[in-house]
């Protein structure tokens, strides 16, 4: 049984939910500064 | 540590902050991940499947550092009433619960070629699984009690509470000698081979900043709601 699968496998998960987290955080964070901007500006 | 009470004073070093700590992150884990894929040899037992722990040790760390963060985050806001705790903590969790389920995932994956299942009830992956659903109840709890404008003590209760399972989940190695190996790094050393451990403070390192950046980011993104909040409710007056 090849083992290489199940290191690729172990490594796309905490890959892609890191960059979940990450992408998620920031566009959390940029919506609510923008719209915190806005509102000053008003 | 009330230096940084004032959001203005705490935003104008967690701006830069979160910049360096992804830079940094990005850097140190993709140089760990590629040196752990590419130039450390197999191990004479567990073969390449051994490379999966540069990616679940960190995120096990991570696990149980982010509770950490939220323990120390309820005793600034019960004790030192501090008006940031609250909102760290919130911000904490989706993080430690990420990098909980990271472990988890990652750990069921090595199990399979290594103990021939991708899951057994073993003392330490069980306290491993129940620390992930104790995030989940803290997301549930803190964004109940935020929407009811409550400030936030009943959820830092239940992270104090929580606190119960960490020292659970470090000796369960110990306490219950099942299918998980015992403590292979520890303050006194490491059994594990300098030629396959090097790339693996990197990685620690790398994932540990990209948390610390995912938290600033978050307690960046609920200041700003903050602020449209009571600016909404002045104007609605």
């Amino acid at each position: 049984m090849s083992q290489w699968p199940f290191v690729i496998g172990a490594y796309a998960v905490a890959i892609l939910l890191t960059a979940g987290l990450l992408g998620w955080a920031y566009a959390s964070m940029r919506r609510a500064e923008a719209a915190a901007e806005e509102l000053t500006r008003k | 540590m009330h230096a940084f009470a004032n959001p203005a004073r705490f935003l104008k070093i967690a701006k830069p902050a979160t910049t360096w700590l992804l830079l940094a992150g990005v850097v140190l884990a993709v140089a760990g991940v590629i040196a752990g894929l590419t130039l450390t040899p197999p191990d004479y037992l567990q073969g390449e499947t051994v490379r999966i722990l540069y990616i679940h040790v960190p995120s096990a760390w991570l696990g149980m550092a982010g509770w950490m963060g939220i323990v120390a985050a309820a005793i600034s806001q019960l004790v030192w009433r501090h008006p940031l705790a609250a909102v760290a903590g919130r911000a904490t969790a989706p993080a430690g619960a990420t990098f909980a389920a990271v472990c988890l995932i990652t750990g069921s994956i090595w199990g399979r070629p290594t103990w021939g299942t991708w899951w057994e009830w073993d003392g330490r992956l069980t306290s491993m699984l129940v620390l992930f659903f104790l995030y989940l109840g803290y997301i549930a709890l803190a964004s109940a009690e935020r929407e009811r404008g409550g400030e936030g003590r009943i959820t830092a209760i239940y992270g104090l509470v929580g606190a119960i399972n960490l020292p659970i989940i470090h000796y369960s190695v110990l306490w219950w000698r099942t299918l998980h190996q015992g403590e292979s790094i520890g303050l006194s050393g490491s059994s594990i081979d300098k030629s396959i451990l090097w790339p693996l403070p990197l990685t620690v390192i790398g994932f540990t900043c990209l948390f610390g950046a995912a938290v600033l980011m978050r307690i960046r993104a609920e200041l700003a709601e903050t602020k449209v909040e009571a600016r909404m409710r002045r104007m609605s007056r």
